[in-house]
């Protein structure tokens, strides 16, 4: 397979160049929007805090955004290159498998039945709830004779997200009132987000971001087929219980704090397969940084697009994800 | 005894094989259904005894048994029913058309395109009238199926990949319903939900008669393509080499079924799950054989829905649910236990 980056030294460079759009991004993130933010003035928010408004603007929230919208990203890029990798499954992504509705319908359940409220308690239906859903696609879409084919992958998150969000609107339309608390919430934004709900999340993103450069080594290993692997001494359910953890650590704290987004983890590794070949490991690393950068670009476009009204960034990225879904499955079918 | 009756006349020349069991189940099927019409019209906030019903739709009862049956209940009944049953064999159609189990219109995004226009209808014009909703939604309906159908198309059109992009298109669709319902109005926005969810209420004999044409027209239509489907569950190759214009026939059925469920959804907004649900009750009963299995999961589809509406109209009363509510709460469970039964095709 050709790609572009096929040199160790030239991946390094890649990786160091991508770091930079990243931080630019990060920075445009903060500076743009609504009210336009000299550089000066975000700096000195932190340097000499005088209480001015757009200092309070900058510090409560433009740059917890700018740092949600590029943790989320890092985490949906890489669990889509975890799933993708683990599956062998091109079409793999966190809405495709039931992640996201799953999610919701857990939050809007707690929210209209149990009258939770707090945020905290969000994070950690959110969290229960996303990884419910994607076990419960994993094991639909991988049992019978031939495993986890796409089709059947597809269909059985299309079964769970029409059950979930069937439901959804069903309890919605049954609670006016659930709806104005949570509609926010459901269409899946970094707006507006608090950024101690992001430190409840961060460890546990932190800790699967380094383990799964670790272990996208053993996973190099399963993609060669799972006898291969187990012949070379490798304990691949292991390997696959780990990375499935992995995969909803990273996809669960990503819906609690931001919402259900889709399609990020998706069109992210399809990108960084592109640039750097289907060695996980570089993937993986591509995967975080890239995702970071797609994240907080469809923020700053969803900004600035409807301007003074935001496009909800779930739309964005399933708008830029819809496409690229389309030639997956029509150039992944023609192969097959 | 033997399975099939033979049933052939000269002049004009038609003949076909009737299956004893699908007549059998098919009248059984329609008497329940006349049953159930009769006692849900009865049921309500004000209950009438069905024998009064039977007068009152005669045209002898009490005036006032008269007023609420005419003009309130049996509209919205009949309008269940009808939707149940153009979901039910649009479903059946799909699934005949696609070989796969698992298809119908909530799945592969014809309700998904549907919701869009409709959703888009209600939040953007706030004052146009509902009456143009339902054409807006069966517009919807179609332009996806076109849609999905033109990017599946690749020297022909293979259920696998309409599946595939029906699924694909069906999330761009969720994400444009978010995008109005969140940019929409809180008011509007609960308006629009409740058409999401599915729901016969304030259906009015306009809609029962408009629905009543389009499976008239369509349901007979499917039969005489239904041969064709016959053909079609042997796999591409086979049914092209005995001589089927594969392509053609799929997309005639594919265009009758988008009809049906677009003429559904238009009035009774994106109920889940018949279409799903009440073809593989069908099969069960009757076998796969096409001629048999349309009528049969139609009246299936018309009961489901009827009585649906009926627990939700009345369970929490004086709250009138929407009915999707409870047929996804009997459909998606049973979808998933489905995916399960066909984990080794």
């Amino acid at each position: 397979m050709t790609h572009v980056l096929p040199s160790g030294k030239r991946k390094i460079f890649g990786l160091f160049l991508l770091f930079l759009i990243f931080i630019g991004a990060v920075l445009a993130s903060i500076v743009f929007g609504v009210m336009d933010i000299s550089w000066k003035s975000a700096i000195e928010a932190y340097t000499q805090f005088h209480g001015t408004n757009e200092q309070i603007v900058i510090r409560e929230a433009r740059v917890p955004r700018a740092l949600i919208a590029a943790a989320v990203g890092a985490s949906l890029g890489i669990a889509g290159a975890l799933l993708q990798a683990m599956t062998k499954n091109p079409l793999a992504d966190l809405s495709i498998f039931g992640i996201n509705s799953g999610a919701s319908f857990f939050v809007v359940v707690a929210v209209s039945l149990f009258s939770v409220s707090s945020l905290t308690q969000f994070t950690w239906i959110a969290f229960v709830g996303a990884a419910l859903s994607g076990m419960a696609v994993y094991f639909l879409g991988s049992i019978g004779k031939d495993g986890l084919s796409p089709v059947k992958l597809t269909l059985a998150g299309a079964a769970m997200t029409a059950l979930f969000s069937s439901l959804t609107h069903g309890l919605l339309a049954a609670n006016e009132k659930t709806l104005e608390e949570v509609l926010f919430w459901l269409a899946g934004s970094v707006a507006g987000r608090k950024l101690e709900m992001l430190w409840t999340v961060l460890p546990y993103m932190i800790v699967a971001w380094l383990l799964a450069l670790v272990i996208a080594g053993p996973i190099n290993l399963l993609m060669m087929g799972e006898d291969v692997a187990k012949g070379l001494g490798q304990r691949t359910l292991l390997v696959k219980i780990a990375t499935g953890l992995l995969i909803v650590l990273q996809a669960g704290s990503s819906v609690a704090v931001a919402g259900p987004i889709g399609f990020v983890g998706l069109v992210i590794p399809h990108i960084a397969r592109f640039l750097v070949g289907i060695d996980t490991r570089w993937v993986v690393a591509y995967s975080g940084l890239l995702g970071a950068v797609l994240l907080l670009g469809a923020d700053v476009s969803a900004r600035l697009i409807a301007m003074p009204k935001e496009m909800p960034l779930s739309v964005m990225t399933a708008l830029i994800g819809t496409p690229f879904f389309l030639y997956a499955a029509r150039k992944g079918l023609a192969r097959s | 005894m033997k399975k099939y009756v033979s049933f052939r006349i000269n002049r004009p020349p038609v003949s076909m094989l009737l299956d004893k069991k699908a007549v059998w189940v098919t009248l059984a099927l329609l008497i329940v259904t006349l049953l159930a019409l009769i006692i849900s019209t009865g049921i309500g906030t004000l209950t009438i005894h069905p024998l009064d019903v039977v007068k009152a739709l005669l045209g002898i009862g009490s005036e006032q048994d008269r007023m609420i049956i005419h003009t309130f209940r049996l509209p919205r009944s009949l309008a269940a029913m009808l939707v149940g049953a153009a979901l039910a064999a649009a479903g059946a159609i799909l699934q005949a058309v696609f070989r796969n189990p698992l298809a119908s219109p909530d799945i592969i995004g014809i309700t998904g395109g549907a919701s869009v226009a409709a959703v888009a209808y209600i939040t953007l014009f706030e004052t146009a009238s509902i009456r143009w909703l339902p054409f807006v939604a069966f517009l919807g309906a179609a332009l996806i199926a076109l849609l999905i159908y033109g990017l599946a198309w690749k020297n022909g059109v293979t259920p696998l990949r309409l599946v595939l992009i029906g699924v694909g298109l069906d999330f761009a669709m969720h994400a444009l319903t978010t995008l109005l319902l969140v940019s929409g109005r809180i008011h509007l926005t609960s308006k629009a939900k409740i058409w999401l969810t599915g729901s016969v209420y304030g259906t009015a004999w306009h809609d029962v008669g408009t629905l009543f044409l389009w499976t008239l027209v369509l349901i007979p239509l499917a039969f005489v393509c239904g041969r064709n489907g016959n053909v079609q569950q042997l796999g591409d190759e086979l049914a092209t080499g005995v001589g089927s214009a594969l392509q053609r026939q799929r997309f005639f059925l594919l265009l009758i079924s988008v009809g049906l469920a677009g003429a559904a959804i238009a009035i009774g907004g994106a109920i889940a799950f018949v279409g799903l649900l009440a073809p593989h009750i069908a099969r069960k009963w009757v076998g796969s054989t096409f001629g048999a299995l349309l009528p049969v999961a139609a009246l299936v589809g018309g009961l489901t829905v009827l009585l649906a509406d009926l627990v939700a109209r009345t369970a929490f009363s004086p709250v009138d649910l929407p009915v999707g509510i409870f047929t996804s709460a009997i459909g998606a469970p049973f979808f998933i236990y489905l995916l399960y039964r066909n984990r080794h095709q």
